[in-house]
């Protein structure tokens, strides 16, 4: 059977595949900007370092949704703040930034295991807990997941001359410094979205993965955002599914949800290898 | 803090950050910072799935760390570098996933493979971490030149018969052994600090190559050194120390680089008549 | 046919890449101790044929030989120095002698004198202990070409190193080019797509359109009939001061019969 009993009735289940959903469709949004103006090391970054703010929440109680984001976009300031455009420079102090970062997670982890003795702590933050979230969580997660893609929105434009094109953009009058913060704060969000559901450390697939593949068949801006949202959303929803439905497929205990989506991440970035090579621009 | 118990501590955070800043000084200056954070993370996994196959746990970790270097290699020849090397890292933490779940008694390991046990590690572990360490650091001096040649230019190493590829491929190995080594002590995520801040700070100190991986040592054992004291004094974890000290070297070396700059200014006039 | 004299000789050398053909039956031969313009206005072909002679690219048809020197020396274009990065003038130019080696680069006296030996010769002593991503465009040539040189090689390569320079460098850089030619004999091939500031130190010239070569003493090459026939359209050369200009004919002018061959005696 596809769809085990009881799917499409199950809290969890809703929950999960709403905010996994809204997951999958910023992320591809931004996953594609990402990609284009190659900081897949800083998309990666912001997800490690907001871990760091989930396990803050753990520690002092408060909204993880809040934990999360707060900290990405505190990271994202940081990044920006040095404020270089060398590619090689801009990774070497997202290194810096992400290490830091991942000394506070180090903290705030020893922390929860000594005031809350949870052990399981490091586990829910660093790869997420789809089926364990709040359904309270919904309603603010897609507010964040909304105010994402309506900045992407108002900066269109900009936004995608200064990922194809700084140097063009600059002679076009486009602030370029602040359509690259603002690139980072979209991240932040999309991040923080997707650590969430799927943890700070497989976020990265959600982010890259689909828009990678879809980058590699689509060469349009409109086309690959489409392509990387559908994949998104498909890995997602096949993720939840299989996940449930392998509860009663191996008996005991089912696939971890991450897994089953990363899987078919992967699965469709190979096939896109098997895709015509499209012609190049001439 | 000087006890027997700790010893073992503080000699194996020297070996590792004589490690960590030999291999970071090229970690730096060739721009593979991403490929130097992805690959203990990617390599992390290796523990669990060795756990679940009943095997020895170095042995996982070079498995999925000669996985790490393969995909970043390979898969950079289709795509962006940091495409290749996203995509790599997701791959091999997807498997992670899978055999954490598998080997239910391995998630109590969770912590201490991303953030070390320094001040838990045994006499037994110091030898295997020496003999690696060693065979790093050899293989990074061996190739020191031709390393920073295809680091300055590609088209000028390959004019001397330093294929860039190869050079490339070569570094990530060291990168992966390095990785693999130091992870089960110090942790998948806080290696990476020590390789990326110290030579960070120290080629914006000293102008010449080898004196800068040199200094790029010294600051690692420095920051390592302080680390475990405060770790032992405060019980927080020693990657703390280390993710804010490494911070901290990198502002250092901006700071001491302005500085060195407004001192010339007045002198810059000059340089212009040199032409 | 080799004589004595030619170091390097192309015959009939085509490169071509899936998508187009860059070079199509280029023939020239370069004399020791000359020194040859390699002048390509539209940026289609030189650096494909510099890659080509130096090994890096297979061409497709033809023969490439050059005699006895197994050393040649590359100037690459546009390498962008991290000026943050820990390497001094002084540093690149001993890479240049030893950066294939194996092992930790230990001082020695002999290497510091002939380092030395080499920036005195680019009039680099001046900033030899600068970090090289704080050179101004002109200085990193001139380290640049120490580097090549200090295996005295017998052929010098350098990929458009005029680009990018205000005018006092490129002619400090030509000057230095020439005095490197005649005064310690290497052959020199430079590519660039302006070949006026070349044009007083140029002992022959290949001139690069459409992927085919017209090669010859300058003053052969550079006319109207030459380059009309290379362009496959009617080209106007203008001589005015010591400088040429070379220039397409308005939108009227018909395309030139296929049949019409140019053929250039290359240089004896």
């Amino acid at each position: 059977m596809l769809f085990e009993p009881g799917f499409f009735a199950s809290d969890p289940v809703q929950t999960a595949l709403i905010i996994g959903g809204g997951a999958a469709v910023v992320s591809g949004v931004a996953g594609v900007f990402t990609v284009l103006r190659g900081q897949s090391f800083a998309g990666h970054a912001l997800a490690d370092v907001s871990s760091a703010g989930g396990s803050a929440a753990f520690l002092f109680g408060i909204n993880p949704l809040l934990g999360f984001l707060g900290m990405a976009v505190l990271a994202a300031g940081a990044m920006d703040l040095v404020g270089v455009r060398r590619a090689q420079e801009r990774d070497l102090v997202t290194g810096i930034v992400l290490g830091a970062g991942l000394g506070l997670t180090a903290l705030f982890l020893y922390l929860d295991v000594t005031t809350h003795s949870t052990t399981g702590a490091a586990i829910s933050v660093m790869f997420g807990s789809m089926f364990a979230i709040p359904p309270s969580l919904i309603a603010p997660a897609l507010a964040v997941g909304a105010a994402a893609l309506l900045v992407v929105g108002l900066i269109y434009r900009p936004l995608l001359l200064c990922s194809l094109d700084p140097s063009l953009a600059d002679v076009r009058g486009v602030n370029v410094r602040a359509v690259g913060l603002l690139h980072l704060l979209v991240l932040s969000m999309a991040v923080t979205l997707s650590a969430m559901t799927i943890g700070a450390i497989l976020s990265t697939a959600l982010l890259i993965g689909p828009a990678a593949a879809a980058l590699r068949l689509a060469h349009q801006p409109v086309a690959a955002i489409l392509l990387a949202i559908a994949i998104g959303l498909a890995a997602t929803w096949g993720g939840i599914l299989l996940a449930y439905d392998s509860y009663d497929w191996t008996p005991g205990h089912g696939w971890p949800v991450s897994f089953c989506i990363v899987t078919i991440i992967f699965a469709v970035y190979l096939c896109t290898g098997l895709a015509p090579r499209p012609r190049a621009r001439a | 803090m000087f006890s027997n118990f700790m010893m073992n501590a503080w000699i194996v955070a020297t070996i590792i950050a004589v490690v960590a800043g030999t291999t970071g000084f090229f970690v730096v200056l060739r721009g593979n910072s991403f490929a130097a954070h992805a690959l203990p993370l990617g390599t992390f996994p290796g523990a669990a799935a060795a756990a679940f196959a009943g095997v020895n746990e170095l042995f996982g970790l070079v498995v999925f760390a000669a996985l790490g270097v393969a995909g970043i290699s390979q898969l950079g020849r289709r795509q962006r570098n940091d495409v290749a090397t996203a995509l790599t890292l997701i791959f091999l933490l997807g498997l992670g996933t899978l055999f954490l779940s598998l080997s239910r008694e391995y998630s109590q390991g969770v912590f201490a493979l991303l953030f070390g046990d320094v001040l838990g590690v045994s006499r037994a572990e110091i030898l295997p971490v020496a003999v690696i360490s060693a065979i790093a650091v050899a293989a990074t001096a061996l190739l020191f030149r031709p390393l920073l040649l295809s680091a300055v230019s590609a088209d000028l190493g390959a004019a001397r018969g330093v294929a860039a590829r190869r050079m490339e491929f070569l570094f990530l190995s060291i990168l992966g052994l390095a990785t693999a080594m130091a992870l089960p002590v110090v942790g998948a995520l806080l290696v990476f600090s020590l390789m990326v801040g110290p030579a960070s700070a120290a080629r914006l100190i000293v102008s010449r190559p080898l004196p800068a991986l040199l200094l790029s040592v010294a600051i690692a054992l420095v920051i390592v050194w302080v680390s475990i004291a405060l770790s032992y004094l405060t019980n927080w974890p020693v990657g703390f120390f280390v993710g804010a000290l490494a911070a901290c070297s990198y502002g250092a070396g901006r700071g001491f680089q302005w500085l060195a700059h407004k001192a010339q200014v007045p002198s810059s006039s000059t340089n212009a008549l040199v032409g | 046919m080799e004589t004595g004299q030619e170091l390097l000789a192309l015959d009939r050398v085509s490169v071509t890449f899936p998508d187009r053909q860059v070079l199509t039956e280029v023939s020239f031969t370069v004399n020791r101790g000359s020194f040859c313009g390699l002048i390509d206005a539209n940026g289609s072909g030189k650096t494909t044929l510099l890659r080509t002679i130096l090994g890096f690219q297979a061409p497709s048809a033809g023969r490439l030989r050059i005699s006895g020197a197994r050393a040649v020396g590359y100037v690459p274009q546009k390498i962008q120095f991290d000026a943050d990065m820990p390497v001094r003038a002084r540093d690149l130019v001993a890479l240049g002698l030893d950066g294939h080696r194996l092992g930790l680069p230990f001082p020695s006296r002999a290497k510091t004198r002939l380092v030395d030996e080499m920036l005195t010769a680019v009039d680099a002593t001046g900033f030899a202990d600068q970090r090289v991503g704080n050179l101004s465009g002109g200085q990193q040539q001139r380290v640049l070409i120490a580097h090549a040189l200090i295996r005295r090689p017998k052929l010098l390569l350098l990929d458009e190193p005029l680009a990018n320079l205000d005018i006092r460098a490129v002619a400090e850089i030509v000057a230095l080019l020439g005095r490197v030619c005649k005064a310690h004999g290497i052959t020199v091939l430079v590519s660039a797509h302006d070949m006026n500031p070349l044009l007083g130190v140029m002992d022959q010239i290949v001139y690069l359109a459409n992927g085919r070569a017209a090669s010859g003493p300058t003053a052969e090459v550079v006319r109207t009939e030459v380059l009309s026939a290379l362009y496959g359209y009617h080209i106007d050369v203008i001589k005015v001061h010591g400088r040429v200009l070379v220039i397409a004919a308005g939108p009227d002018e018909l395309p030139l019969h296929e049949d019409h061959h140019i053929h250039v005696a290359a240089v004896p």
